[in-house]
């Protein structure tokens, strides 16, 4: 039999139902291939018993004729979603032995769908970072590297383990959750298809928040088609969070062959920034052509207030974090330091418990909030968000209906290559995803190229809100025009 | 704007998280960067808009005022540190 671990998640679907495989046979493939790659440190913990029951589970259901949508396909789950009797640390130390008695709604959906859980797959702490850098645990190293080298490269983040596990083909897809690029900024560094989509669209219950008003679940995956298909069964409505949407979910595989033809796509002229490496430049380019080729019209269109969206971006997400991580106090869960009262319980218990990265964001957030600032960062910045909102809504309301631009503005980067003395080096890598956080849209990240190194690029297709569908159109026509991407060779194994 | 050392340890107690002395020159460094990164917003003409509130327009849900769940008080104290016949433990609070 060939290596069950090449097929797409679509592939893997339609040969259980055919039977050329049991679901036991293809998880104990995946349980071997995520032993092997140890060394990526992908998974904070690995579940083989619990993948094995599930598959067997989903074996009797194959063949009783009552498989779901995702029956006996293996995933991996980004470590900030509840998993009911397994720990979930955030990658923190702070909740390092936490084990939640109850389960994410988005993880439940995927479950109730027949999904098989393969472990828990590492993340910048609290989903703070864009490296995956930032981890109690440890970093994520990408399976990919430049050409004629074997120094590590980072696998972007916060969602670095969903996307280094996704492209090292250790599971079909992974979920991951984006709060300023979380997920299209990996998924474009390792040659990965991710999609946030649209605030709502996703529960958030059981999600361990970070900032609540840009956080969003959603899938990392290896192709248009499968990304579509896990965002189906991830999305919903949940009466757990008043955020979440009552909407019916869109059959979003549906949507994915429907093509670009008649459909305008906008080129924001202020992504084009000076400074822009010339591969980035090109691959833009490439993309427009293929799009005029694939008989969508281009359209240059101007979203102003788009310089002005990373710096509100960094008053808004750490306030927001500042009030949730106030819940780490060493008294219902994880981490205690012993201190001489109360307070110095809680200042020891946090000092030992939260990274740099997380103490940093945390202390920024607690003096935009303060008494004398509000109005002068916090109000201000939310004022901001709304012009930011308001330059998407016209463009949209001009009759656009995609928007084109790169995904991150430059290729990966080596481990510990950034962010060491200057924190804000790391935050320009999400220059081009956290405008869509801060307007509530989705986004989807589609591998579209390789770097003169030997590094996956990727574009970004950005759509009105709730029209997804748009977006994996949009996405699989880059994928089609796009130069084949050979997946990373298998250094690890 | 710019935080002198001692708002760096005001922060901190107001963040409740513990900073040793040392530290105090290094986060004053990357929250002064960080500082100076948002500065430009200063300049952005923001009269007359509405701070945002809400990401997408949508009426707050509201539900029954009622009891949906409970007696779950093994589960709830499971995760704690120390705790006590289902109370969670902390440091003498009151002398």
């Amino acid at each position: 039999m060939a290596d069950l671990t090449e097929l797409t998640l679509a592939e893997a679907r339609d040969g259980l139902k055919k039977k050329a495989f049991s679901a036991v046979e293809l998880v104990r493939e995946h349980i071997g291939a995520v032993q092997d790659a140890r060394p990526l440190n992908a998974f904070i913990i690995e579940t083989p018993e619990k993948a094995l029951a599930m598959a067997r589970d989903s074996d009797a259901r194959i063949a009783k004729g009552e498989a779901g949508p995702l029956e006996g396909i293996p995933l991996g789950i980004k470590d900030l979603y509840c998993t009911e009797g397994v720990q979930t640390t955030a990658g923190s130390h702070i909740l390092e032995g936490f084990v939640p008695p109850y389960e994410s709604t988005v993880t439940a959906n995927l479950w109730r769908d027949g999904a098989v859980m393969l472990g828990k797959l590492n993340l910048d702490e609290f989903a703070m970072g864009s490296s995956n850098e930032t981890s109690y645990f440890g970093p994520v190293i990408s399976p990919w590297r430049r050409h004629g080298s074997n120094k590590a490269v980072v696998p972007g983040g916060s969602s670095g383990g969903s996307a280094a596990a996704v492209a090292a083909r250790l599971c079909f897809g992974a979920t991951a959750s984006d709060t300023g690029g979380s997920i299209r900024q990996p998924a474009a560094f390792t040659g990965t298809v991710g999609i946030k989509p649209t605030y709502g669209r996703c529960s958030r219950w059981g999600m361990v928040a970070f900032a609540s008003s840009l956080d969003q679940a959603g899938p990392i995956a290896r192709s248009v088609r499968d990304a579509g298909i896990l965002l189906r069964s991830m999305a919903g409505h949940d009466p757990k969070d008043t955020t979440s949407v009552d909407m019916p979910v869109p059959d979003f595989e549906a949507a994915v062959e429907r093509g670009v033809s008649g459909l305008k796509i906008g080129i924001p002229r202020e992504y084009r920034r000076e400074g822009m490496p010339a591969e980035i430049e090109n691959l833009w380019a490439q993309g427009i052509a293929w799009m005029q080729a694939a008989g969508a019209t281009i359209t240059e269109i101007s979203l102003p207030h788009t310089r002005h969206a990373l710096p509100a971006y960094y008053i808004v997400a750490p306030a927001e974090a500042s009030s949730n991580l106030a819940r780490y106090d060493g008294v219902r869960y994880g981490l205690r330091v012993p201190g001489k009262d109360v307070v110095d319980m809680y200042e020891q218990t946090r000092a030992a418990g939260f990274g740099k990265e997380v103490r940093r964001r945390i202390m920024i957030g607690t003096y935009v909030l303060s008494a004398g600032y509000y109005d002068a960062y916090y109000v201000r910045a939310q004022k901001i968000r709304t012009l930011i909102k308001r330059d998407f809504e016209k463009a949209f309301g001009e009759g656009i209906d995609a928007i084109l631009t790169p995904a991150t503005p430059s290729a990966a980067f080596g481990l510990g290559e950034k962010g060491s003395g200057d924190p804000v080096e790391m935050y320009l890598n999400d220059i081009f995803t956290v405008t869509v956080n801060m307007a509530g849209l989705p986004g989807i990240a589609v591998p579209a190229g390789v770097s003169a190194e030997g590094l996956p690029l990727g574009l970004q297709v950005i759509g009105r809100a709730f029209d997804e569908e748009t977006l994996f159109a949009v996405g699989r026509v880059i994928e089609q025009s796009a130069p084949e991407i050979r997946p990373p060779e298998k250094w690890w194994a | 704007m710019s935080v002198d050392q001692a708002t760096v340890r005001r922060i901190a107690h107001l963040a409740r998280i513990k900073v040793n002395e040392a530290e105090v020159p290094h986060l004053q460094a990357e929250l002064n960067a960080i500082l100076a990164f948002v500065e430009e917003l200063a300049s952005v003409d923001v009269e007359g808009v509405e701070p945002m509130t809400s990401v997408l327009p949508m009426a707050m849900k509201k539900r029954v005022d009622a009891v949906t769940d409970g007696d779950i008080a093994d589960k709830i104290v499971a995760n704690a540190p120390v705790s006590d016949d289902h109370f969670f433990v902390v440091p003498k609070v009151v002398e």
